[in-house]
């Protein structure tokens, strides 16, 4: 189980064929492969979120899932999020309310703010920071992404009464 | 140019000033949309990864080290020894002269013939890519011959203990003793006299962006390029020039995006070392980024002291002294080129800093340990002065029956009594400790949360409040590490540009972790030159580029960075007025630039577009009258000379509740009122002191590097060293008090480590007044669950 695999996959929209070593993650697949650096990787056990990314829609971590279990999946990343501009309510509010500072943690805190909002229209401050709770940030305190994440989902329910 | 002209109005008056403005960071567009770029994205044509083979014994001799199989396995290019990376990186001793009697051995980038830490690196593999060099590093065959390991340093001074490095005689790094005023006497005269002792564990700071480093020699241009996350360019690229045989001028560091640092990224490690001597080595690119198992023990660790505190006072709440005892373990090597010796150093400085005693007996002792090495993190030193000083405050109100509200009113030193001194010395030019506790009373509702206490307490919920005045050091002058005669500068400097389309840019030798360093930068050149802010590009993190300076560490890049920019956006507004008058035939002091044109200073009627000046400037100078000649680049920089440091204060309060049966503790509120002088975008304060404020709450209740007797780091990976996360930290109210510096025209401190400094000690003082009625007292931190059922007899 060492020798090169060849996977087909979606990526943010495009067909992506490719030959991975069976370890490869999904992580350093889209990173060292494809150049997608919008993925950060901060600990690779699957315990910090920053490598954070969709995949068939669920967010997972790019660090706990192989190249080759993304066979013949679509998978987005913050690069292709950005694109559509499928989160580009969120990411204003986040530079407006300063919710990021090195801004490591912050593809993977979007991408789980999304999968909140996209599930919860109206989440609690506490319903923010248990979903949340699987996404280290270092600078910020969380206080100012809480913040943010309250904002965008009282701006979309006002834009979609 | 009338705004400094007119009486009461500053340079930070002027129309459309962006001082005071919470205005957006201009560099988080590409962050939100993982558009950034970090070291440890970077790719370079040739490059080789680094993967280091590291000592699993935290003393030991290394007898051989076989790299046969290693360099035949797939992908390698080289493996190297501490003794061949020798031959091209001399080794380093992290001493400074200001430091008497602060000792310590030579340190290599990859260990020689002995181990001193588990972790440290023995050899070095690079491959083409990172998993083969860590395939590679594992067939790498190290013979090693156990050494008595020294990890406790309550007998690292004994008779009977090995001596780490014999050269040096003994295991004491450095010691420090101060005595003010009459401390016997107070002892012996008070009312009451309190004793406790401290304890601080280690604990690192978990950058989520590991060390990162690429080394780039180009033996065509004998030059090294270093891209790294650093805080300090100019300190590194000295400092690796130094110690690779190179001229500076053959160094270019490179800053870009850095995930994290707080003090990690501003040390010498012998691994980064090492990538810069490989690069140079093997004439190629070299990339080094720590994996997270690696930056447990390898980044710097903080604190782990022993602090035993002692305070005399009188009923009518008096403090009469001060005494301290410090014992501090920093691992086998005092780091390079800061020292581990600052933090003692600082405790001994700082400790009853905001109080009007002025008897005060301090010792601090330093020494050598096999762990991993200690240095400054965030707030270095405050938080132990903090937690030692506020702990026995309240151990002294408690014994006396005072509030600990009143204590404090009764010692703190008055605000109209400035300029004034610390017992050991430290000079304040203007804190405002009474004017920050009134104002913190009133945003916490004080007496209500008392009210509230109590009736929980009759329903057996056991709620505390606890408060922390604190003093921190910011913008520090050259006596820090220059008069120590290290190279690292104290004043930075700021270049600012008049572009031909009338846009500006300011090269700056601040440098931005995240702090926000750009965007008030960009804020203070905008208002000093007049432009609005979205014409204003600024260029860090590199010293091919950008003026020479110390960067950001110390909180001193708005203090100190903000002061150049501002000095800077004002001369090269001189300059263009100059040509403008020229042009106008009017007299310049009756012009003025403001939202981006030529305007008169009297009226504010729009004379010329700056685009148009600098269209005439850079493509017609034919047309200008002769003897006008345009200089739209000025450069300023400054040093703070006064004062040795801008001290700060502030207050911090918790509130919180701790849960007797199982030991738990949920923090319900905190707060923070401090002074930073001039506030350049209050949010971005605020968000400093948050982050801050988080950054102490982790050590407070669960940040710990834990040894076992042997030097094994035993929880040493994000599965096991707890962090602070979302759902644990509390809601985080700021204020502030505003004292300006009158060292510069822009008045501002600085505020990045305020929020470090006061947070443990705030909820080490409320988690003891929460159990007080329990008879139990906590003085260690972190404040574990199961220390709290020890300390409630609960657990034996």
């Amino acid at each position: 189980m060492t020798a090169p695999v060849d996977i087909s996959l979606t990526v943010n929209g495009e067909p992506v064929e490719a030959r991975v070593l069976p370890r490869t993650h999904l992580a350093d697949f889209l990173r060292e492969e494809l150049g997608l650096t919008g993925t950060h990787t901060g600990c690779e056990q699957g315990v910090c979120g920053a490598c954070t990314v969709r995949l068939d829609g669920e967010i997972v971590r790019g660090c706990l899932v192989l190249a080759v279990q993304a066979q013949g999946a679509s998978v987005e990343t913050i690069e292709g999020l950005s694109d559509t501009g499928e989160i580009a309510d969120l990411q204003a509010v986040f530079e407006e309310r300063n919710a990021l500072q090195c801004g490591f943690c912050t593809p993977g805190m979007l991408i789980a703010a999304q999968d909140l909002l996209a599930r919860e229209p109206d989440p609690s401050r506490g319903a923010i920071r248990e979903h949340l709770s699987g996404n280290y940030c270092r600078c910020t305190g969380y206080q100012a992404i809480v913040d943010a994440v309250e904002t965008a989902a009282k701006r979309r329910r006002e834009a979609n009464p | 140019m009338s705004d400094e002209t007119q009486p009461g109005l500053s340079v930070l008056d002027r129309p459309n000033s962006y001082i005071g403005r919470s205005v957006p960071r201009p560099n988080l567009a590409r962050l939100v949309q993982g558009r950034g770029q970090y070291v440890s994205d970077m790719v370079l044509p040739r490059m080789g990864h680094v993967a280091f083979v590291r000592s699993p014994h935290a003393h030991a001799r290394i007898l051989d080290v076989d790299a046969s199989a290693a360099k035949t396995a797939p992908g390698v290019i080289a493996v190297v020894t501490g003794a061949e990376l020798a031959k091209v990186c001399t080794p380093w001793v992290g001493v400074l002269s200001h430091l008497k009697g602060l000792k310590s051995a030579p340190q290599h980038a990859i260990a020689l013939d002995r181990a001193c830490w588990q972790g440290e690196a023995v050899a070095a593999v690079v491959a083409r890519t990172r998993a083969a060099a860590e395939d590679a590093a594992e067939k790498v065959e190290v013979a090693y011959e156990e050494l008595e390991p020294v990890t406790d340093m309550a007998t690292a001074l004994d008779a009977a203990t090995p001596v780490i490095h014999p050269e040096l005689g003994d295991n004491l790094a450095f010691e420090r003793s101060l005595d003010a005023g009459e401390v016997d006497r107070a002892f012996a005269e008070a009312d009451a006299v309190v004793e406790a002792s401290f304890g601080f564990g280690r604990h690192t700071g978990v950058t989520l962006e590991p060390r990162a480093m690429v080394a780039d020699w180009n033996p065509g241009e004998a030059r090294l390029t270093v891209y790294q996350g650093t805080q300090a360019p100019h300190m590194m690229q000295n400092i690796i020039a130094k110690h690779l045989g190179l001229a500076e001028a053959q160094v270019r560091v490179v800053c870009k995006d850095v995930g994290g640092s707080f003090g990690i990224k501003v040390h010498v490690y012998a691994d980064e070392m090492a990538t810069a001597a490989l690069s140079k080595l093997l004439r190629r690119p070299v990339k080094y980024v720590a994996d997270r198992l690696e930056s447990f023990v390898t980044d710097i660790h903080a604190r782990d002291h022993v602090v035993q505190g002692r305070i005399a006072v009188m009923k009518d709440g008096r403090i009469g002294a001060f005494a301290i005892d410090d014992l501090t373990g920093i691992g086998p090597y005092s780091m390079y080129p800061r020292t581990s010796a600052i933090e003692a150093n600082q405790i001994v400085n700082l400790v009853g800093g905001p109080y009007t005693c002025r008897n005060y007996r301090a010792r601090a002792r330093v020494v050598f340990q096999n762990k991993n090495v200690m240095c400054q993190y965030r707030a270095v030193g405050h938080p132990i002065a903090c937690s030692v000083t506020e702990g026995l405050v309240d151990l002294a109100a408690q014994a006396i029956g005072m509030d600990p509200v009143e204590i404090r009113r009764r010692n703190l030193i008055h605000d109209d009594a400035h300029p004034s001194d610390s017992a050991s010395g430290l000079k304040f030019e203007a804190l405002s400790h009474h004017a920050s506790l009134d104002k913190l009373v009133a945003m916490m509702g004080y007496d209500g949360l008392r009210t509230e206490q109590a009736a929980m307490r009759q329903k057996g919920v056991h709620r505390g409040i606890g408060f922390a005045s604190f003093i921190e050091v910011t913008n520090p002058s050259a006596a820090f590490y220059g008069v120590g005669g290290a190279r690292i500068s104290s004043q930075d400097g700021a270049t600012v540009r008049l572009d031909a389309t009338g846009t500006v840019v300011c090269q700056t030798s601040v440098t931005e972790q995240g702090q926000g360093t750009e965007a008030i930068i960009a804020q203070v050149v905008a208002t000093a030159f007049g432009v609005p802010l979205e014409r204003v590009r600024v260029i860090l993190g590199d010293t091919d580029v950008t003026p020479y300076g110390g960067g950001t560490w110390a909180s001193r890049a708005a203090g100190i960075g903000g002061e150049a920019a501002l000095q800077a956006g004002k001369a090269l507004r001189q300059n263009v007025v100059a040509v403008a008058g020229a042009i106008l035939q009017a007299a310049p002091q009756s012009l003025d630039i403001r939202a981006g044109a030529i305007v008169d200073a009297d009226t504010g009627r729009e004379r010329m577009p700056l685009e148009e000046l600098a269209r005439i400037a850079y493509f017609r100078p034919d047309t200008l009258p002769a003897g006008v000649s345009p200089e739209f680049v000025a450069t300023r920089h400054f040093v703070p000379k006064k004062y040795p440091f801008a001290f700060t204060n502030g207050i911090q309060a918790s509130y919180l509740e701790v849960d007797v049966e199982t030991g738990f503790i949920r923090l319900l509120r905190h707060w923070v009122v401090e002074d930073c002088g001039t506030i350049i975008n209050p949010q971005l304060v605020d968000e400093q002191i948050r982050g801050g404020v988080v950054q102490g709450l982790g050590p407070a209740l669960f940040e710990h590097c834990l040894y076992d007797e042997r030097g094994q780091l035993l929880n040493g990976s994000m599965m096991d060293y707890l962090v602070p996360m979302a759902p644990e930290m509390p809601d985080i109210e700021v204020g502030h008090v505003v004292s300006p510096t009158a060292e510069s025209e822009l008045g501002a401190k600085g505020a990045g480590e305020a929020g470090t400094a006061g947070a443990a000690a705030a909820v080490m003082n409320a988690v003891n007044d929460a159990l007080a009625p329990l008879g139990a007292r906590i003085t260690d931190i972190p404040i574990t669950p199961e220390r709290v059922l020890r300390a409630l007899g609960k657990v034996s």
